[in-house]
């Protein structure tokens, strides 16, 4: 995507691109320290840097919003370069998103820990569906890096088993709750955390649907998985 | 394409509405200058009426060549060229044969240039002098054509107090303005424009931007610009020209934001080189 004839510009496109990639690279292991405070038992330590991640994520959010802005005002992008633009700014803002869906996760963690059996049990459901949302998103940014559409459209289909997964939860959880009421207080916080987590597949899945955006040039917004797919593979 | 092949799918971008019918069309144009050069090659492309129609291109690709051709100007100079045809609808004349009067030509099809060229008249007969030629005498038929004119291009407020004095001593977004009146005198079908801001400031230009939007809904334009920008503002199509070919034509929505020819999205974001 390089080679403008003004190298200046070439550069300032770069840094946006290059910014939502180290942007995701610090959500990703905002992700993977949340996925170990859901595992492991209490550690503080943990959840300070999650929080710490989430506000740098909005730093850079903030940063790279500002460069779009400089580069529509003063470059008047068009065609790839305009979908570029316009897609990185809505990929840190589903970034900044993600980063705030996390928080919660790894704060909601500390409130399940210590209930009882039948709740864990399905707390492991939902660490289950947090690798899932993790693999998602990782998927996302690799296939932002690379403009890859399969990848992308991929990642619209996995969303659905992230879909399916949280109503599974939900159904369980609720028969829980209705069976021993005691049980209701740490269900919720269960059901909050799978939500979220269901969230982060969400702005995953819209990441993805920028990137085919960028290539293709279409909007595939609240087009299914196998719709995508069959644009992607169109010429 | 999505969309047009399953008409149900939801959240697809729409297809865009059906073109509107067309003003004229070029088929198969070939254009060679005297000294055997040949400028445009095998140009087929339509021009929808009521829409602004903007040529791009590299310096030297052919854009002026190209609108020249509509309203015959290459007439003027003898051992010029033209193969195929321009077809103005809805009589269906082919512009460029050759027992169609270029004159007559001109008439359904005007010119307005880059630089502002008022004649070394008063403003009224800079308006009047295509009526004139036209053999049309009466006074009043004369004035109201004048004012007509004059407030299509939106200048009758600032001279209708000076249509006397001499039109060089207007501004030059406003000797632009006359000479967009002058074309208008005539009832054009077709409005060409080569460049018609290059010589203005971004106010001038941007008062006959508005202009160009406003005069669309009388007649058809077809306009050459350098300015990209300008071609996204002011266009419902755009062209794009290379080395004497048409490279692609499409919506301008469509050109501006996902050409369909790398060549075209390589133009457009300034990797041309
Ligand atoms: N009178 C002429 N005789 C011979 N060749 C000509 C003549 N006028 C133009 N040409 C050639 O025809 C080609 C197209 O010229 P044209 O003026 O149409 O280009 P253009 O796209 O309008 O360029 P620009 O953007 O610089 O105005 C050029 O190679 C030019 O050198
Ligand atoms: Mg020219």
């Amino acid at each position: 995507m390089s080679d403008h004839t003004s190298k200046q510009f070439d550069a300032e496109m770069e840094a946006i691109r290059s910014g939502v990639l180290s942007m995701g690279g610090l959500v990703e292991r905002q992700m993977a320290r949340a996925i170990a405070a859901l595992e492991e038992d209490e550690d503080a330590k943990l959840i300070d840097a999650v929080a710490a991640d989430e506000r740098a994520i909005n730093q850079l959010q903030i940063a790279i919003d500002q460069q779009c802005a400089q580069i529509i005002a003063r470059r008047q992008p068009t065609a790839v370069d305009l979908r570029i633009v316009l897609t990185v700014t809505k990929v840190v803002n589903d970034l900044e998103r993600i980063g705030d869906e996390i928080k919660k996760v790894a704060y909601k963690a500390a409130g399940v820990r210590g209930s009882d059996r039948l709740t864990r049990i399905r707390y492991y459901d939902v660490v289950r569906m947090a690798g899932g949302a993790q693999q998602m998103l990782r998927k996302a940014l690799d296939a932002f890096a690379r403009l890859d559409v399969n990848e992308a459209a991929d990642v619209v289909a996995d969303d659905d088993d992230i879909d399916v997964a949280f109503n599974a939860v939900m159904r369980q959880l609720i028969s829980f709750m209705m069976e021993d009421p005691r049980t209701i207080s740490a269900s919720l916080e269960v059901v909050f955390i799978a939500k979220a987590i269901e969230r982060i597949g969400d702005h995953a899945k819209n990441i993805s649907e920028s990137v085919v955006q960028v290539v293709k040039g279409k909007d595939v917004r609240h087009a299914t998985a196998e719709q995508i797919r069959a644009e992607v593979a169109g010429e | 394409m999505l969309g047009s092949a399953r008409p149900g799918a939801a959240g697809l971008t729409p297809d865009a509405s059906p073109p509107p019918p067309l003003k004229a069309e070029s088929r198969d144009l070939s254009f060679h200058y005297g000294n055997g050069f040949k400028a445009l090659n095998a140009i087929t492309m339509p021009v929808h009426e009521h829409r602004v129609t903007a040529l791009i291109g590299p310096s030297g690709c052919g854009k002026s060549t190209f609108l020249r051709c509509f309203n015959r100007m290459h007439d003027l100079y003898p051992g010029n060229r033209y193969e195929g045809a321009i077809v103005l609808h809805p009589d269906n004349t082919n512009l460029l044969a050759d027992d169609v009067d270029p004159i007559e030509v001109r008439m359904r099809v005007s010119m307005v240039f880059q630089k502002p060229n008022p004649f070394p008249k008063s403003i009224y007969e800079n308006v009047a002098y295509g009526l004139r030629v036209r053999g049309v005498t009466n006074k009043n038929h004369l004035d109201d054509k004048v004012e007509e004119s004059l407030r299509g291009a939106a200048l009758w407020d600032e001279v209708k107090q000076r249509l006397n004095e001499v039109g060089s001593n207007l501004s030059g977004g406003q000797q632009q303005r006359l000479c967009i009146a002058r074309a208008l005198a005539t009832d054009p079908e077709i409005l060409l424009f080569d460049e018609p801001t290059s010589a203005l400031d971004p106010i001038a230009t941007a008062s006959i931007e508005e202009l160009i939007s406003e005069l669309k809904k009388r007649v058809t334009i077809l306009i050459v610009t350098h300015n990209m920008q300008q071609a996204a503002r002011v266009s419902d199509y755009t062209a794009y020209m290379y080395l004497g070919e048409l490279i692609e034509f499409d919506r301008t929505d469509t050109i501006f934001f996902k050409p369909g020819r790398k060549e075209t999205e390589d133009y457009i974001t300034g990797r041309f080189g």
